[in-house]
């Protein structure tokens, strides 16, 4: 029971806002010492992990490439190719993307796109674009749901199919409780909370950007 | 065989250019952290399997000290103003997004191409890897494809790489940090004791009753873990298994996908699940930590209510 004071650490330290860092360490170390391990072995048992789980930040190598498109002109660019579509506003580029992560994702293709690589260059420079003028809190907002939108559609396509980890980890652990299952059942199960999944996020893209337009004619308008 | 000790080596490479270029970023009054901070990330890739497993323990302490004294600045390396960002945007134009297609093409076709080469019957890539060996020979490509066709000074995409680097800062690490406190919450029993805690207020008489605590304690596991895969086993074992599936008759391939798929709603809601939320909004320079959770959290909420009535309308089909 005691052990459960690692997960009231990371509760509170996350809720109070101190440095996520520092509070996953002191997590580490109280359920540790808690479970009755020393402290040297808590320390090297989180090292090792530590070290097994390098691949994580390997995605970082991203950035060089990401940060010279964006020394030469990508962001505006997006931009201005925004611009010139009339049709264009954020909620309306989103639902576009969020309809190609889903299907990219169910093709297994979870990598193609991503935070670092599409929406910090691209999507949220086009979603901004779209819905100019913007105050700086509704700027904000267009951007936190660019990334939004990122992570729906990856979740929630990704387990349409067949090889991705989720649905190995189901069948591994059905397999060792004596129960088969084909992977296809699986994924396919997993299409109907997709199809919702892209109506519900969908329907909120659409509201986002009613709210968006009211906000530029109503009178908190700035600008 | 190219697998990660070659993405690692490049890693290491690329944290060790960042250190040292903070080092001499006179604009930047904490440059020494920064420098100390990238530098050990790239000891960690380029050494970390010979420091033993106290040796990285005490690496991973390390980087969590100078991050949470707040000894990490932002860099400042010479770059672009954004006017001539909108100048060089019109000089070259659509061709801005060559580079940048390039990296999820080449993703594309690494991923699955690379588990098919073979050199005299041993595969030329790690099959395991293939993805992750895509994304940093796809990252690398478009760097050099992007300095030559838009000439770049020689040390851009390493100031460029940093610039960005500085802006994400300890939010960088938090996944890796998290990963390996999963380890040690599995070695001190959390999540089993959590399981048995969520057994124990299941009730166990009404069918919906047992959906709805077996998706509901998916999502809520997650946020505690931030992940889904942690949950699964434990909740799977101590609510899907014995109720939904063994005294209700619930298809096990609906109960278990649809059950994923309510972690995944517990994904959206937390910080812990850091690569997704806390990393976009410092990438984003979001003032609020939280606003990408607060963005997806409408969204997060109406999915887990979808996902008990999904699988209660159709894992009882016989």
């Amino acid at each position: 029971m005691l052990t459960l004071l690692g997960v009231a650490v990371i509760v509170l330290g996350f809720a109070l806002r101190f440095n996520p860092l520092m509070v996953v360490v002191v997590a580490a170390l109280t359920s540790g010492l808690a479970a009755g391990l020393a402290p040297l072995e808590v320390l090297a048992a989180f090292g090792k992990a530590f070290n097994t789980n390098r691949y994580v930040t390997v995605a970082w190598l991203v950035l060089p490439a990401i940060g010279l498109l964006e020394r030469a002109g990508l962001q505006e660019k997006a931009r201005a190719t925004i611009r010139s579509i009339r049709a264009a506003s954020a909620g309306r580029i989103l639902l576009v993307y969020l309809i190609l992560r889903q299907l990219s994702a169910a093709l297994g293709l979870v990598s193609i796109a991503g935070q670092a690589q599409t929406v910090r260059p691209l999507l949220a420079p086009m979603a901004e674009a779209a819905s100019e003028p913007l105050s700086d809190d509704r700027r904000e907002k267009v951007k936190a749901m660019s990334a939004a939108t990122d992570n729906v559609g990856l979740f929630f396509g990704e387990d349409i199919f067949l090889a991705i980890g989720s649905i190995l980890l189901i069948v591994g652990f059905l397999d060792q409780s004596g129960i088969t299952v084909e992977p296809l059942h699986l994924s396919m199960w997993a299409i109907p909370t997709a199809i919702a999944a892209f109506f519900i996020h969908g329907a909120r893209l659409l509201l986002f950007d009613r709210a968006l337009s009211k906000a530029r004619s109503g009178p908190e308008a700035e600008q | 065989m190219i697998g990660l000790p070659l993405v690692y080596l490049l890693a290491g490479l690329m944290f060790g250019a960042f250190a040292v270029f903070s080092a001499l970023d006179r604009e930047n009054r904490k440059r020494f952290g920064n420098a100390a901070f990238w530098g050990l990330f790239a000891l960690s890739f380029l050494f970390g399997d010979y420091f033993g497993d106290l040796g990285n323990g005490v690496l991973a302490l390390a980087l969590a000290l100078i991050a949470g004294t707040g000894q990490l600045g932002v860099g400042a390396p010479r770059t672009t103003s954004p006017a001539e960002r909108e100048t060089l945007a019109e000089t070259y134009g659509a061709r801005l997004f060559i580079p940048a297609l390039v990296i999820p093409v080449l993703v594309l076709v690494g991923t699955l191409v690379f588990k098919r080469l073979t050199v005299q019957g041993a595969p030329l890539v790690d099959p395991k890897q293939a993805t992750l060996v895509s994304l940093a020979l796809a990252a690398l490509v478009a760097a050099v494809l992007a300095q030559v066709m838009f000439r770049q000074p020689a040390a851009a995409p390493l100031q460029e790489g940093r610039r960005l680097m500085d802006l994400v800062g300890w939010a960088a690490l938090l996944p890796q940090m998290l990963a390996a406190l999963g380890a040690v919450f599995a070695l001190a029993g959390v999540g089993k004791t959590i399981g048995e805690l969520a057994v124990m207020i299941t009730p166990v008489d009404s069918r919906f009753a047992a959906v709805a605590a077996y998706c509901l304690g998916m999502a809520v596991f997650t946020v505690m873990m931030g992940n889904a895969f942690a949950a699964f086993p434990v909740m799977t074992g101590g609510i899907a298994l014995p109720l939904v599936i063994g005294r209700f008759g619930g298809d096990p391939a609906v109960v278990c996908a649809i059950g994923m798929l309510s972690g995944f709603c517990g994904t959206l809601l937390t910080p812990l699940a850091a690569n997704f939320n806390l990393v976009p909004a410092a990438l984003l320079q979001l003032k609020d930590r939280y606003a990408v959770i607060r963005a997806q959290a409408p969204t997060a909420v109406l999915m887990l209510v979808v996902n008990v009535v999904l699988m209660n309308a159709l894992a009882f089909h016989k």
